[in-house]
């Protein structure tokens, strides 16, 4: 997309400090950057270790480890972590450490308030996990916290509620930052519609986090209040509305759909015209499309509503404005495919994973078009049919982005080349698996099983136990991630600045690996 | 607090499941017994009956449910025929376009004709699916002129049915042995899906459900009528059904609703009218006689 006139010439003399100060007190975006990164790949294993007791109880019909209360308490965390734990914090390191090398700049625009962003999360955390061992339980009503039977939750309650609050404190602080850098540290030369689309998506998805995040806030204090200071917002005896937090948690939640995705369409634009040696086909549309998901993601919450008794016109305008998300979104997908029609394709594993995606995230936003279809969605709603939509869009969708984006820049990050043949190995345990574990859930959905339940009937058993395996099998085929990550921030053969034959972008321009403060003299783009 | 805490606020203790000793009885078992529970897992030796493999959303006995399916099924197919173009494509390419074979990267990279193209021609296939869409839709909602009212409202968890002006009303719990859920008897074909009392209506009527809680919030659901409506404190929702054909059409809680939200099943016959009719009846007349047994003991015991 840009040429760049000139490669930086860049003194390493002042680099980080030595041993543990050097990450409390680190204001650098690739320390940070680096710590988002671990911090989530650490929050994707407890979180997966959550699905596979949820997994295995699943294995059979009746209660084999886990009491129902436990099981209803993990797959409320399960979503939590992988949410709030795993895929933002992921993005939010992996626009640390891109977001400045894209644009041109030496750093993040405000390297203290990023220190903090980060350290919030470990607290954050800390607390929300041990929450599973207070008298009661960890919050058991499901990731989304409904009233009235959130407030049976025990002694976890306030706790859950402050480290969602720090969460999403820490999310507001790194949206800021995100914002302020693009908008102030761009090279020069560097206009809007030159940034690539990685940046331009992070953008939008800041902006999604500022209006929203304050929007789950309230609605959790509210819960708060009703618990403990005798306020009635969400109870019928009260005069209060239990309804009206489903409206509240949704108008954040559906943005927050947009939030774990957006950043991913970014990435996955990045990499398919690298490998393909070809521009990115459609790129103003590109944006304007992210744009206007943007825009509708807030005008279509209450789709994840249409059996709590909404008003027939309620239900149609929720219903054509959800189908419309379709339009956009398509149009990224034609053009990906634009972008790789005739080009000059190979399949290094950030590749093999970006193709994986689009074809993925393309099944998860078919079952996203069905489920907007409001007779239609009276059955699925509820049922496993959507836990395989959402997890389509979330696990082979946005993982796998983030998984390729790993990929892609482990060599310009750590200076050496990842060991390719152990990504493939990666890349095809984990998109045989995550079919196996995610594609049988459509049909027990369709056949009738509601989610969050820890047993159930007979006609579901042999789905449930493809799934099953599926999921053991995905979850060891991480490991080898784990192992992969590993071994190339060990050593491995010298990455060359350029690193892939087809990559365009400022990134490229610094050596591998990328000197501590990434462009101390602005480079210019034409 | 009732985290964790009793089956059913309802109903006398002993009387209904209770997950708080089934867990003991789990528990009980020494840990030898349930690690060779675990192999025997493994080695997919379920030792329940089995259930045909189901995979598809039923089409039901009601006109709307068989109004949904079609929806269900046309725009699954509208998602195929987009599936195998665009994944066609994709695939093309990734097999003819590829450098090992000693494709040359073209350099086009904008057409604005191609992004309009792609951007009116999924509007009009919404525009298309949107207007059957509405109309089933509008159909759902109009629960006029019914024949039959029957609250239903929920509770942790059981529900409780009211034939409304006929004087009927019972409740309806989980009937699966508590032995089954643990592992220790066979599982029948009914697991999970057998209640006390059904929920007995007439063919050929049009019934209106009112749905509401006593509690948390709980989704009545029955797939074979197309009916799923969430059950809340301090609301009351309606729907409606109009079933076809004689039968037990069963369905789950849908709505996470606490410890046994995966055990309270909805079981509905459906009888031809004077069958229904006649259970009405002695429905009726034993549920006054219940009553009327309880006003005379309570006559005389307090000796009048
Ligand atoms: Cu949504
Ligand atoms: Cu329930």
């Amino acid at each position: 997309m840009s040429a760049v006139i000139h490669d930086t010439d860049h003194h390493d003399d002042h680099g980080p400090a030595y041993g543990w100060k050097r990450w409390l007190f680190t204001t650098n975006h690739k320390d940070i950057g680096t710590l988002y990164l671990f911090f989530s790949l650490a929050m994707f294993f407890v979180g997966g270790l959550m699905a596979l007791v949820i997994r295995t109880e699943l294995f059979q019909p009746g209660l084999q480890i886990v009491d129902p209360h436990f099981f209803n308490q993990m797959t409320s965390m399960h979503a939590l972590v992988m949410i709030f734990g795993a895929v933002m914090p992921a993005f939010v390191g992996l626009a640390n450490w891109l977001v400045p090398m894209m644009v041109g700049a030496p750093d993040m625009a405000l390297p203290r308030m990023n220190n903090w962003s980060f350290w919030i999360l470990p607290f954050g955390f800390t607390l929300l996990l041990l929450t599973l061992f207070l008298p009661g339980g960890a919050p058991a009503a499901g990731w989304t916290l409904y009233p009235p039977l959130s407030l049976q939750t025990g002694a976890a309650f306030p706790f859950a509620i402050f480290a969602i609050h720090m969460l999403g404190i820490s999310s507001v602080m790194g949206a800021i930052n995100i914002i302020a850098t693009i908008f102030n540290l761009r090279a020069p030369g560097m206009t809007l519609m030159k940034m690539p689309l990685f940046v331009w998506t992070w953008l939008i998805t800041a902006y999604l986090l500022i209006a929203v995040m304050p929007v789950l806030a309230g609605a959790v204090t509210m819960l708060l209040t009703d618990k403990f200071f005798g306020t009635t917002f969400f109870s019928a005896t009260g005069g209060g509305d239990p309804v009206m937090y489903q409206h509240i948690f949704w108008f954040f939640g559906h943005p927050e759909v947009y939030i774990m995705i957006l950043p991913a369409f970014g990435i996955i634009s990045q990499i398919i015209p690298t490998f393909s040696r070809k521009p990115l086909f459609g790129y103003s549309s590109m944006v304007y499309a992210t744009a206007s998901i943007a825009f509708l993601s807030f005008i279509v919450w209450a789709h994840h509503m249409f059996t709590v008794g909404m008003p027939l016109a309620g239900q149609l305008f929720f219903m054509f404005s959800t189908m419309l998300i379709a339009v956009p979104t398509g149009v990224k997908v034609f053009n990906w495919i634009a972008t790789m029609w005739r080009g000059s394709l190979t399949f290094e594993t950030p590749m093999l994973f970006a193709i994986a995606f689009v074809i993925l995230f393309t099944i998860g936003g078919f079952s996203g078009l069905m489920l907007a279809i409001t007779p239609a969605d009276i059955q699925y709603h509820d049922t496993y049919f959507v836990v395989a939509h959402f997890h389509y869009v979330l696990v082979p969708g946005a993982v796998f982005a983030i998984i390729a984006a790993a990929y892609y820049w482990m060599p310009k990050w750590t200076g050496h080349m990842y060991d390719e043949k152990l990504g493939k190995w990666h890349f095809w345990l984990s998109t045989i698996f995550v079919n196996v574990l995610f594609f049988p859930q459509h049909f027990v959905g369709l056949a009738g099983m509601p989610r969050r339940i820890p047993d159930y009937s007979l006609q579901f058993i042999e789905f449930n136990q493809i799934s099953t395996i599926g999921a053991f099998g995905f979850g060891f085929a991480q490991l080898l991630f784990l192992y992969i990550v590993v071994k190339c921030v060990r050593g491995g053969e010298k990455a060359t600045s350029h690193v892939w034959e087809g990559a365009r972008g400022l990134e490229w321009t610094l050596p591998s690996p990328a000197p501590y403060h990434s462009f101390e003299t602005q480079p210019e783009v034409k | 607090m009732r985290y964790g805490g009793g089956w059913d606020p309802a109903a006398p203790a002993g009387e209904v499941p209770d997950l708080t000793n089934l867990l003991e009885n789990l528990d009980m078992r020494p840990f030898t017994t349930r690690a060779a529970a675990c192999i025997g897992i493994l080695l997919g030796a379920t030792g329940t009956a089995h259930a045909d493999w189901a995979v598809n959303m039923p089409r039901g006995v009601t006109p709307i449910s068989r109004d949904v399916y079609d929806l269900h099924m046309l725009i699954f197919w509208i998602c195929v025929i987009i599936g195998v173009v665009v994944f066609g494509l994709i695939f093309w390419s990734i097999l003819r376009h590829r450098k090992s074979k000693g494709a040359v990267a073209s350099q086009f990279h904008e057409s604005t004709t191609a992004e309009i193209a792609w951007t009116i021609v999924p509007f009009l296939i919404l525009v298309g699916m949107s207007v059957p869409a509405a109309k089933t839709l509008v159909e759902m909602e109009d629960s006029s002129d019914s024949d039959l009212t029957i609250t239903v409202t929920g509770y942790q968890w059981m529900w409780h049915y009211e034939y409304v002006g006929e004087d009927v009303e019972f409740y309806s719990k989980l009937s699966t042995p508590r032995t089954a859920i643990a592992n220790i008897d066979a599982k029948d074909e009914d697991y999970l899906l057998a209640v006390d009392n059904r929920l007995v209506v007439p063919v050929g009527k049009k019934i209106r459900f009112q749905h509401t809680s006593e509690d948390v919030i709980h989704s009545w659901w029955v797939p074979d009528l197309s009916v799923k409506k969430d059950a809340i404190p301090g609301y009351v929702n309606t729907n409606w059904a109009r079933i076809d054909e004689p039968g037990v059409y069963r369905g789950k809680c849908a709505e996470l609703c606490g410890r046994g939200h995966g055990f309270m099943p909805v079981v509905v016959e459906a009888l031809p009218e004077d069958e229904f009719q006649q259970w009405l009846e002695e429905k009726r007349s034993a549920q006054q006689a219940a009553a009327g047994g309880d006003a005379d003991r309570v006559a005389r015991l307090s000796g009048q």
